[in-house]
């Protein structure tokens, strides 16, 4: 474990927002959801403090943060890229998309650039198949893609 | 309230707003507002008309004008020409692509002659925010006729209509609500599977998107049923538009008595509460799902003990998906025998499908049961793309399998989707041409499953492991002959010993796909060839020398230095030291490059 302390402020935020679901552990999934849409990532000692409000043991909440694909314990740049792997977009050429990206960010799924500007990864369906293949920067929708669009794209973000 | 005379509806689906329909949405307004029309003409916000491919879509009432391919800079034109004149903006309309012809009513277009819209009638039609505008269309009155009779005849008349489970394992849903009534206990629950994880597919999401209060009244009705006073829709994070239009609809839903306390005067209570997924595709089994709403990771547990007996929080539960519970008013109101005279003998009534792929028309579609799957791609998808030539087309997501020309004119329903080693699952359909390699789709699909095993069952988290290694083997050039049979026997394995439903369905992309693909798996392995181009590993970069101009971009590009060549003259691609990255392929500038 790592160890990066939280201040009480960050404490007294987990506090109110495992209160806010009654401190029940069946409610775990949406207390992480929130706490995730706080801090931005689910770091170790977040989830120590939660496992500590909710009286559950750290490996349950361990259990679940890396069980989901949505719960990350990596922080994100400060875009995130998310390339739709779903079948519709795979068979109109999302993988060339994501190799483009890769070569140009310089980096893996599931990373942050050096700048910490950009993230990358990868999800299944965002469901605008008829624009396959697709990508998400933010809530941004990029879609009927193809390899030389990108560094266009990318430039639009600072 | 001003009584209009024209209404635009405009598509607020996720598809059609990555294409700007919000701003479309504005910009009409705005145009009206300039117009003085405030009060004859309104801009409707719908859900998805289905025809995504032609997205956005503006469709103006009372004309039944259908506009395709929308854009922001359209909004003025559409209202100084149509709104104020009368007259239609020929450009926008649909044209045939045979014909060459502009048609303008979505009722004469080929992608909406052969469908039958029974889950998906409100879709397009209804603003999803105005609880009002569901029930004129006969909104609740089906909960209004269930509460006036007992849960025992409602049931009867589920399980008259032959409907059957649209989540993909196809069970008779009468049937269920039946068993979940009969079961014991003090707290019983209705749960809404809204955790649609097959990629590809959309389904449920344009469901919720576009008449989410179709779901509450079916969710009422059931718990009506079953004598359960609680529901719990378990949707994906990752759709938060249906998530919003669904609590708005709860809302409203609420506010006028047809959720909460007393419903109807009835002395039936129940409401509805939503559950977050957080994206794991096992959670669409219902096991799985009921742990994950429980807070836990989404695990599924042997079955029995069903989730009728022994479901959330130990209670007995009822899970049912979206589309589902989409059909349910409407059999209450048109009434079950018009709903089992649609259909096939065993699988009644329609199926929603997410048509996408290399298909001209990639769309939301649903066609009475029986529909040929030629009927679906040639006649509603209208062909393949470019005009290459079909060759498979995935239905089931990763649990489903190849199909192939020889099925083009079967019948689509549960069992003959099985019969031909696919499924009808939720409802993805994957349409692949000529440029696609099989063993690199199956290997896409085995990729997708190791990724999502849970883990817990040795079969599905091994198994699968090793199925996407010998697969990935023989798309690398290195598969034998003896691999083949190892994945035949591999998979049946896994079939027969893994502990839910997506480790048992996971291997049938890989079964599919040597069944009707043989000689493709065969190329790979003797002849070292991908028939499609597409394994990297096997492809051979040629110059053609009638081509080549000899500009050197491709030698300056190549990192192997593998390209040979003097300036202004043909140059040679050394095989031997090709890595086979395509550099070269996508610098050169005249097409002289050719994969063979």
């Amino acid at each position: 474990m790592n160890d990066i302390q939280l201040n009480k402020c960050q404490k007294d935020k987990i506090a109110e927002i495992c209160g806010e679901f009654g401190n029940d552990a069946g409610e775990l999934i949406n207390v992480l959801h929130k706490c995730q849409g706080y801090f931005g990532y689910l770091s170790e000692e977040v989830q120590r403090e939660i496992a500590r409000c909710l009286s559950i043991p750290v490996s349950k909440v361990y259990g679940v943060v890396t069980f989901y694909s949505f719960f990350t314990m990596k922080p994100k740049g400060k875009h995130s890229i998310s390339v739709c792997l779903g079948t519709a977009c795979y068979v109109r050429g999302a993988e060339a998309i994501l190799e483009e990206l890769k070569k140009q960010l310089k980096i893996e799924v599931g990373d942050v650039t050096e700048d910490g500007r950009f993230s990358l990864e990868c999800l299944r369906c965002v469901g605008a198949c008829g624009l396959a293949p697709v990508m998400l920067i933010d809530d941004k929708v990029y879609g009927r893609l193809d390899s030389s669009m990108v560094s266009g794209i990318l430039a639009q973000y600072d | 309230m001003p009584n209009y005379k024209m209404s635009l509806l405009c598509c607020g689906g996720t598809g059609c707003r990555a294409s700007q329909s919000v701003e479309i949405v504005e910009r009409l307004r705005e145009e009206i507002r300039k117009a003085g029309m405030e009060n004859d003409a309104q801009v409707v916000v719908t859900g998805c008309f289905g025809f995504c491919e032609k997205g956005p879509i503006v469709k103006v009432i009372p004309d039944n004008t259908f506009y395709t391919s929308v854009k922001p800079e359209d909004a003025e034109e559409i209202v100084r020409e149509h709104v104020v004149k009368g007259r239609k903006v020929t450009r926008l309309l649909y044209e045939d692509p045979d014909t060459k012809t502009h048609i303008s009513d979505s009722k004469h277009m080929g992608f909406y002659q052969k469908q039958l819209r029974i889950a998906l009638r409100n879709c397009g039609f209804i603003n999803p925010e105005n609880i009002d505008e569901y029930i004129a269309r006969d909104g609740y009155e089906a909960l209004a006729k269930v509460l006036q009779g007992t849960p025992q005849e409602a049931i009867e008349t589920v399980k008259k209509s032959g409907l059957r489970g649209r989540g993909g394992g196809g069970f008779p849903t009468g049937l269920k609500w039946e068993i979940a009534s009969k079961s014991r206990g003090d707290q019983k629950y209705v749960v809404c599977n809204a955790d649609e994880g097959d990629p590809g597919a959309f389904m449920d999401r344009s469901i919720l998107e576009s008449d989410p209060n179709s779901v509450i009244e079916a969710m009422a009705i059931c718990g009506y049923c079953i004598g359960a006073t609680k529901g719990l829709v378990y949707i994906r994070a990752e759709y938060p538009l249906a998530v919003k239009r669904l609590q708005i609809a709860m809302q409203q839903a609420r506010n006028y008595g047809l959720l909460g306390q007393d419903i109807l005067g009835s002395g039936f209570d129940f409401d509805i509460d939503i559950r977050y997924g957080a994206g794991a595709f096992v959670c669409g089994e219902e096991t799985a799902l009921i742990h994950s709403m429980e807070g836990k990771r989404g695990e599924p547990t042997v079955k029995p003990p069903f989730p009728a007996e022994s479901g959330y929080l130990g209670k007995p539960t009822n899970v049912n998906n979206v589309e589902t519970f989409a059909n349910i008013p409407v059999i209450f109101l048109k009434g079950p025998e018009w709903f089992a005279s649609i259909g096939t003998e065993k699988s009644k009534g329609t199926k929603v499908f997410a048509l996408a792929g290399k298909i001209n028309n990639v769309g939301l579609i649903e066609v009475p049961m029986g529909t040929t799957l030629r009927e679906v791609i040639y006649d509603i998808g209208g062909g393949i793309k470019n005009g290459k030539e079909f060759k498979a087309v995935q239905t089931g997501g990763p649990s489903g399998g190849c199909l192939t020309k020889k099925h083009l004119d079967t019948p689509i329903d549960y069992d003959n989707l099985t019969a031909a080693g696919s499924m009808m699952g939720s409802g993805g359909m994957i349409v692949m041409d000529e440029d696609d390699c099989m063993v690199s789709v199956a290997k896409f699909y085995l990729q997708f499953t190791v990724d999502e095993s849970c883990g817990k069952c040795a079969p599905c988290r091994i198994g699968n492991k090793r199925l996407e290694e010998i697969l990935d083997k023989i798309t690398q050039g290195k598969g034998t002959m003896e691999d083949l049979e190892y994945l035949r026997n591999l998979s049946k394995v896994i079939k027969d010993t893994a502990l839910c439903g997506l480790g048992q369905t996971s291997p049938n992309p890989v079964l599919s796909t040597i069944d009707n693909f043989y000689d493709e798996y065969v190329a790979h392995i003797v002849d070292k060839k991908c028939p499609a181009h597409r394994c990297k590993a096997m492809r051979v970069y040629v110059i053609d020398p009638d081509k080549c101009k000899g500009c050197t971009a491709c030698a300056r590009v190549c990192p192997a230095g593998a390209i040979q060549g003097e300036v202004r003259q043909a140059h040679v691609i050394d095989t031997g030291k090709c890595i086979r990255c395509g550099a070269c392929y996508d610098k050169c500038k005249f097409n002289a490059i050719n994969v063979q």
